[in-house]
């Protein structure tokens, strides 16, 4: 029923102490280069902050960035207050520099998907459109 | 995961509920045709709420002093949402919405709604369906619903059409008292904020806005005012003689509009931009003023959908009943003027509302 002619509304956030933003601002401008409407929120923010901006926005992807280590923390308390919110139709993407090892354990709890330092920009935009369109409309 | 019917979400609206609040902003601002009957209902419940526009050039400051701004209307006890809004791509159609950045301190807060809106090919510094996502916050229960423009430049002044209160965010450093005194931005704010006083050349941009804001009050405006005064005691502004170009109305030669000098940085001038958006929504009820503003705007909304459903009609029938149409006025067998005529008669749009 949504009309085909809706961008796509994606937050992305940097949460924590984390203050690598090059990275998070190229994929941006990658997402907005593919059409998609992009809400940045800046640097430092917490999982409240973040949730809280993804359903004012209603947006359809949480993208995250992470280069920090925090990426075990901070996404699961995401996952949780989403689900807390009954806002489990947001879906959660990660990024950053993440070991190979965790990307089970993320995806166990919820994370749609991990795309790691080298994915190509087309990957990233093919997989945020991937995980809205087997999610539906809403 | 399923669609939830607009329908449904129009109680939840009205109490407030923010998830419901949310989704039916994205279709308002989509112009979902499924949520159109739920949009009608908003509209006929809004009407409450103080809309307040802010408009000034990129790089001016809005978004920070539109928080610093916000925080204050909650001090005061009122809720408050803001419809922030920045540019969609002409190219890929898509955005970067960065007016959130400058927001934080307001996270958290249950009183405070934010939402980004991108402009979608709209050129007047508001984003396509910006009233209609006035009016689902407005419904909602918020006291104040704040509309920042995108950075504007010299001419999109259609903020003016859609708000009760405009605010002109100037900042230092930016052009001489000649840009002060030309047509267009500068003619529609009810109040100007200097931004970024905490710069040494704050005084100047303040003192070309107050020499400008002088000149436009002779003594021979305030003689033709008041021998109208005496037989018509309305008043009008700036905004209604933007609002109504086919009917021109004198603006209000004893209303001049305050400057107010502000810093984001050092926590300035905030306050006393609030009170003077108070007394300006004051001086509106007290002289009647904003039954014609909001008549403007009712104006200015009605042309806005009638548009709409044209341009809509239009690019469903371009291909099929239009073809001939066009073919003629590419033939150059029929005007432009002679062919529009024709096309309004062929899509006879009162029908299927």
């Amino acid at each position: 029923m949504e009309p085909s002619t809706a961008p796509i509304r994606v937050v992305i956030a940097k949460v924590g102490l984390d203050g690598h933003d090059r990275g998070v601002k190229i994929v941006a401008r990658t997402l907005r280069d593919a059409g998609m409407d992009v809400i940045y929120t800046g640097l430092h923010r917490t999982p409240e902050e973040v949730v809280e901006a993804a359903i004012q926005e209603d947006v359809d992807v949480i993208g995250v960035s992470i280069l920090s280590g925090a990426h075990m923390t901070v996404f699961p308390r995401i996952v949780k207050l989403l689900r807390e919110r009954e806002a489990g139709d947001i879906l959660v993407v990660g990024g950053g520099v993440i070991p190979d090892e965790d990307l089970p354990k993320l995806r166990e709890i919820g994370v749609k998907e991990v795309l790691l330092q080298d994915t190509p920009p087309a990957e990233i935009v093919a997989s945020i459109k991937r995980v809205v369109a087997e999610r539906g409309p809403r | 995961m399923s669609y939830i019917p607009s329908t449904e979400l129009e109680p939840r609206v009205l109490a407030g509920d923010r998830r419901a609040v949310a989704r039916l902003l994205t279709r308002a601002e989509s112009g979902v045709d499924e949520a159109r009957s739920t949009l009608d209902a908003m509209f006929s419940h809004a009407g409450r709420a103080h809309v307040v526009g802010i408009t000034g050039v990129p790089g001016s400051g809005k978004s920070t002093l539109v928080a610093k701004l916000a925080a204050d209307v909650r001090k005061s006890g009122r809720t408050v949402a803001i419809v922030a809004i920045d540019p969609s791509s002409p190219f890929s159609g898509g955005s970067i919405l960065g007016d959130r950045i400058r927001m934080g301190e307001l996270a958290g807060d249950p009183g405070v709604f934010v939402r980004s809106m991108a402009t979608r090919g709209a050129l007047g510094g508001l984003a396509k369906g910006t009233l209609e996502v006035v009016d689902v916050l407005d419904a909602a229960g918020f006291d104040m619903v704040i509309i920042e423009t995108v950075g504007v430049g010299q001419d999109e002044v259609d903020v003016a059409r859609a708000a009760h209160t405009t605010v002109v965010v100037s900042a230092p450093g930016l052009g001489d008292d000649i840009q002060a005194i030309k047509a267009g931005i500068l003619e529609i704010a009810d109040i100007h904020a200097v931004s970024k006083c905490d710069r040494p050349d704050a005084n100047k941009t303040i003192t070309d806005l107050k020499t400008m804001l002088a000149l436009g009050l002779t003594v021979l405006d305030r003689e033709q005012w008041s021998a109208k005064a005496g037989s018509d005691s309305t008043f009008s502004t700036r905004s209604t003689h933007v609002a109504a170009q086919s009917e021109k109305v004198e603006p209000d030669p004893t209303f001049r509009p305050e400057v107010i000098a502000t810093s984001s940085l050092r926590d300035q001038g905030v306050a006393e931009l609030l009170a003077a958006i108070d007394r300006h929504r004051e001086r509106l009820e007290r002289t009647g003023e904003i039954e014609k503003r909001r008549a403007a705007i009712a104006e200015r909304r009605l042309l806005a959908a009638g548009e709409g459903i044209l341009r809509d009609a239009f690019a469903r029938n371009r291909t099929g009943r239009l073809s001939s149409l066009l073919e003629q006025l590419r033939a150059r067998t029929l005007s432009p003027h002679a062919a529009a005529q024709r096309l309004l008669r062929e899509l006879n749009l009162g029908g299927d509302a």
